[in-house]
């Protein structure tokens, strides 16, 4: 498979994301710089984290405007997975490509450390390989990464099994305490109504090799590629 | 037309006989968070107003203002072009509210 990793200015863990997919996983990818304007030949896109265009206005808010980001709508209309890590999930926001929006942490502190995620469902191009109710152990590393929604949204995510992730303990209870920023429902994740758009606060990149500590964030990529490997399977019967 | 970024200019371009043709339309945006969004820095200022001994104080929200300096003199055009760049990138419209002046 051929995955493009967005780079905007001040991207962060875009190297990592290429690593993983390429060194790890076996596939082919290749950054592609926020000016470019095509895809042409790509089969999955990952939107990676950092504070693009140095958070100013909002987070994402500049980035979304990008012209690689016009390819990047057009990729996802036509049915091509997107996955939007961090400062990612905040572009995907912006760009109304996944519902609601990421603010200030409850706490106003920059969280740095690794949390526990709940995987809601495993019906999606970005958990199928993992089983549902599966506890992750992924790090994050953001200021604004507190889930809103309104009532109505949060609603619709839940009805259309949306919520991909949830923060929740290291038993999987998903209790206030292991919520660190403050999001609504413990939203750690969500996918669009389609569900080939995706997007998470915490970083699997950075935790897809058992050398580094922990390999959890791994399985994420191969339900990616697994999802994009039957899919051509499907299109070539 | 064009949008730039106002510069507070210490001298005044005194004696330049054009000057006083180079009308200045301005924008002036304030931008806030909706009331039903979790706004903890107003939260934190409203608890720091109160331990300073202020009486009174109530929801404190904390937004942004925005002064664009724009071109031309023709104001209802302009208000409908920051009308649509409030609405497409100055604000987001799922957490924040925008109103503006055009002078």
């Amino acid at each position: 498979m051929n995955f493009a990793v967005l780079q905007f200015p001040a991207s962060n863990c875009d190297q990592d994301a290429v690593h993983v997919l390429k060194n790890v996983l076996g596939h082919s990818a290749r950054l592609v710089w926020h000016k470019e304007n095509s895809l042409a030949g790509i089969d999955g896109v990952v939107v990676p984290g950092g504070f693009s265009y140095g958070d100013y206005l909002r987070t994402g808010a500049i980035a979304r405007f990008s012209p690689i980001m016009q390819a990047v709508q057009q990729f996802a209309g036509n049915g091509g997975p997107v996955l939007g890590v961090c400062n990612g999930f905040q572009i995907l926001c912006e760009a109304g490509m996944l519902p609601g929006a990421l603010i200030r942490n409850r706490s106003l502190q920059f969280r740095c450390e690794n949390v526990f995620i709940k995987t809601a469902t495993s019906d999606s191009p970005f958990t199928n390989k993992i089983a549902d109710g599966k506890v992750l152990r992924l790090p994050i590393a953001h200021g604004e990464g507190c889930y809103f929604a309104d009532d109505a949204t949060l609603n619709k995510l839940q009805s259309n099994r949306q919520i991909l992730w949830q923060y929740c303990s290291e038993n999987g209870d998903l209790t206030e305490g292991a919520n660190p920023n403050g999001s609504l429902l413990n939203i750690a994740g969500i996918c669009n109504e389609a569900r080939n758009v995706a997007g998470l606060m915490p970083h699997p990149e950075r935790a897809s090799e058992s050398l580094l500590g922990c390999a959890d964030g791994k399985v994420i990529f191969e339900s990616l590629i697994h999802w994009l490997e039957n899919r051509s399977l499907a299109k070539a019967a | 037309m064009e949008l730039r970024c106002i510069r507070v200019r210490k001298k005044l371009a005194c004696g330049r006989r054009f000057a006083q043709h180079r009308a200045r339309v301005k924008a002036k945006i304030i931008v806030t968070p909706k009331k039903a969004v979790l706004d903890p820095q107003g939260k934190t200022v409203a608890s720091a107003l109160e331990h300073m001994g202020y009486k009174g104080i109530g929801a404190v929200h904390v937004g942004k203002y925005l002064e664009i300096e724009l071109s031309g003199t023709d104001k209802e055009a302009w208000r409908k072009q920051i009308d649509d760049a409030c609405h497409k990138i100055l604000s987001n419209p799922v957490i924040e509210d925008y109103r503006f002046e055009i002078e």
